[in-house]
């Protein structure tokens, strides 16, 4: 224990936590597997100069602005497969089960004429009802849940075909529903927006600076605070203008970004979170710690199925249709790639929901990139496949390199 | 050399005080296998008493039976002096029995604070998150009451602790919630000599602090060292309570192999 915890007669100091020159930690970082989002920038980086040298219009706003629409649905889907990779589970399901919650949506707006909200309120239900049986399947029989979940992937693109019938594609036309993907946020919302969640970001980063050094606990150095402000406003300032000088900021990309920010703060603020955390590190501990271990997975099943079908929502608000193969293909891989490649670890107990951001631009760059160029499907499902299998390879050596460590 | 129910005459203080834990004629059975047969057991608060004996000798199943994971077929536990009847694991936690298993059953990815509140995370009102700040404050007591102090922080990631630190976490984690009891089952397997000596300081801290340990160990060496008394098991039974004080290794030895005391060479080529 440092000093922090010998009370002194004097009220000491705000405690500054034992600082390591930039470089050394960076080194250790990378030599003990302890890289957080660092590859995913450098690739992304990377990817975006690449694709920019190839194709001048790659990162005109026009084209940034498509992107972000782009990813709204695979970030999504993501969201929902960081929990369960959290656990130290998968979910295959989370794209047939897309297509089945765009299926029940269309079904019922274009087939049956119920108004919008009721008919995506019933999709996102149908998403939330196939996660919680997978769940239960999962929990009650003890099945591995790769291969529940693989039963699902069939099961419910079956069930997505029997829905459509006949009729093969449904057409949205509903402007309720062609909102999500279509519709922008103004000049001055978008400017607005940014500069709440720039308050909310850095007044509760020096707030908790705050209480710890009210506490008399070690805090960070002020300078690392003021870094990581600086970095934040940067980032946040250039994306919403250069939305701006387009269309705007997407609403859809607004509905992901709520996900994530809102899901980061249920993992690292409640109890459920720690849980969910507890139960992908080691489940017998926890089970032992008296965590409900079978409720923590029954919740993080449903969550999956209701955002794959948030997810499937948004897509078919963005094609505009709902067909028999929405939700197949490439949409698992993609979303799955999205979260491992945003850090989070196959291995469980490992990552962070903002993953599923950072994944799903890398992966939405590689594919708009490729699109850009005219690269046939051919190449474009082999480059997503090598990308995978560099994403879980780094998550596979990293893991290595803290075992090796000793932090494994 | 059995001596069951009579070690707290030979204690000095020890007719007028009721033990703290007290088991009286355990049996259990497995199917066709007699696990234990007639056990009793007595431990007062602030007493180390060391649980010694060979391989199969009833230590783990008579450990779960004072977890409340074993359900005794006969027999009676006194918990200060009351008799209890232990349906779960939970029952003994809430009297104030914690077991630390020889896995530890900690969480790796998650940092020291978080382990020692697994469970029990502390959260705020009206809005339920997490008091990380309390938390790590009290994280920061417990471990310097029991004189952790290699551990450079209670932010560290469990998985980046040595063995001992870990061991030492763990105890932490069963004595900060109001513990009397306290069972270690072989703390000190596979840690190095200086995380032995860590750990066996943490177990006398705990005797200071009042709390009664019930150690379970194979090294005769860490157990004389800070036990009190040595109670071996042998074949599910009771074979001997010594005080640590009137007793040798030799004497324990031939307990817990079954041999008599200075005829351990003959009974042994006898029973091969």
């Amino acid at each position: 224990m440092t000093e922090a915890s010998t009370p002194a007669a004097p009220k000491p100091p705000a405690l500054v936590a034992e600082e390591l020159g930039g470089l050394e930690r960076l080194r250790r970082r990378v030599t003990q597997g302890e890289l957080g989002s660092l590859p995913v920038i450098a690739g992304l980086i990377l990817i975006w100069a690449v694709f920019q040298v190839l194709n001048p219009n790659f990162l005109s706003p026009r084209n940034l602005t498509n992107l972000m629409v782009q990813i709204a649905d695979m970030g999504t889907i993501a969201v929902g497969l960081v929990l369960v990779l959290l656990l130290g589970e998968i979910d295959l399901s989370a794209g047939s089960v897309s297509g089945l919650g765009a299926g029940v949506l269309g079904v019922m707006a274009v087939k049956n004429h119920v108004p919008a909200a009721a008919a995506i309120a019933m999709g996102i239900l149908t998403g939330s009802l196939v996660g919680f049986l997978q769940g239960f399947w999962f929990t009650r029989f003890k099945i591995p849940s790769f291969v529940v979940t693989l039963a699902g992937l069939l099961a419910w693109e079956g069930a997505l075909i029997l829905i459509l019938g006949t009729t093969g594609t449904i057409n949205l036309f509903d402007p309720g529903i062609d909102a999500i993907a279509g519709n922008f946020l103004s000049t001055t919302q978008g400017w607005l927006l940014a500069v709440v969640a720039l308050a909310i970001f850095i007044g509760s980063m020096f707030l908790t600076r705050r209480r710890r050094a009210i506490a008399g606990l070690e805090v960070q150095p002020i300078a690392g605070l003021f870094l990581r402000a600086g970095v934040a406003c940067a980032l946040v300032l250039v994306a919403v203008f250069v939305l701006n000088s387009d269309r705007g900021v997407p609403f859809a990309l607004l509905l992901l970004l709520v996900f994530v920010v809102g899901f980061d703060y249920l993992l690292r603020r409640t109890r459920w979170g720690r849980h969910v955390f507890a139960v992908g590190g080691n489940a017998e501990a926890a089970r032992r710690a008296g965590i409900s271990v079978t409720a923590i997975r029954l919740s993080v099943f449903t969550l999956s199925g209701t955002m794959a079908a948030i997810g499937g929502i948004i897509a078919a608000s963005r094609l505009l249709a709902v067909n028999q193969s929405s939700g197949s293909g490439d949409v698992l891989l993609n979303a799955i790639a999205a979260a491992v490649i945003g850090g989070t670890s196959l291995f469980g107990g490992r990552g962070t929901v903002w993953a599923a951001l950072t994944g799903a631009l890398v992966i939405g760059s590689i594919s708009n990139g490729m699109d850009l160029l005219a690269l046939a499907a051919s190449i474009k499902f082999m480059v997503t496949g090598g990308v995978l299998l560099a994403a879980v390879t780094v998550d596979a050596v990293a893991r290595q390199g803290r075992q090796s460590a000793g932090r494994a | 050399m059995s001596e069951e129910g009579n070690s707290d005459a030979r204690r000095p203080e020890g007719p007028a005080r009721t033990p703290l834990l007290e088991l009286k004629g355990i049996s259990k059975r497995f199917g066709a296998v007699q696990a234990m047969t007639n056990v009793n057991l007595q431990i007062h608060p602030g007493e180390v008493l060391a649980l010694v004996g060979d391989n199969g000798a009833g230590k783990s199943t008579l450990v779960k039976t004072i977890a409340g994971i074993n359900i005794p077929d006969e027999g009676e536990i006194l918990f200060e002096g009351k008799p209890v009847h232990f349906t779960g694991p939970r029952d003994p936690v809430a009297l104030g029995i914690s077991t630390v298993y020889q896995d530890l059953a900690l969480c790796d990815n998650l940092d020291v604070v978080a382990n020692l509140y697994l469970g029990r995370e502390e959260v705020g009102a009206p809005v339920p998150f997490i008091s990380e700040e309390d938390m790590e404050k009290r994280a920061r007591e417990v471990l310097r009451d029991l004189n952790v102090t290699t551990l450079q922080s209670p932010r560290l990631v469990v998985a980046s602790l040595s063995g001992g630190q870990r061991q030492s976490v763990a105890v932490a984690r069963s004595v900060m919630w109001k513990a009397k009891l306290v069972l270690l089952d072989e703390p000190t397997a596979a840690l190095g000599v200086a995380q032995t000596k860590q750990v066996l300081e943490l177990i006398l801290r705990l005797k200071q602090q009042g709390l009664a340990v019930i150690v379970i160990s194979h090294n005769l060496a860490d157990v004389f060292e800070v036990a009190d008394r040595i109670f071996v098991l042998r074949l599910g039974t009771n074979a001997g309570d010594f005080d640590v004080r009137n007793t040798s290794r030799e004497e324990v030895v031939a307990t817990i192999t079954g041999a008599e005391f200075g005829k351990l060479r003959e009974t042994a080529t006898a029973e091969a």
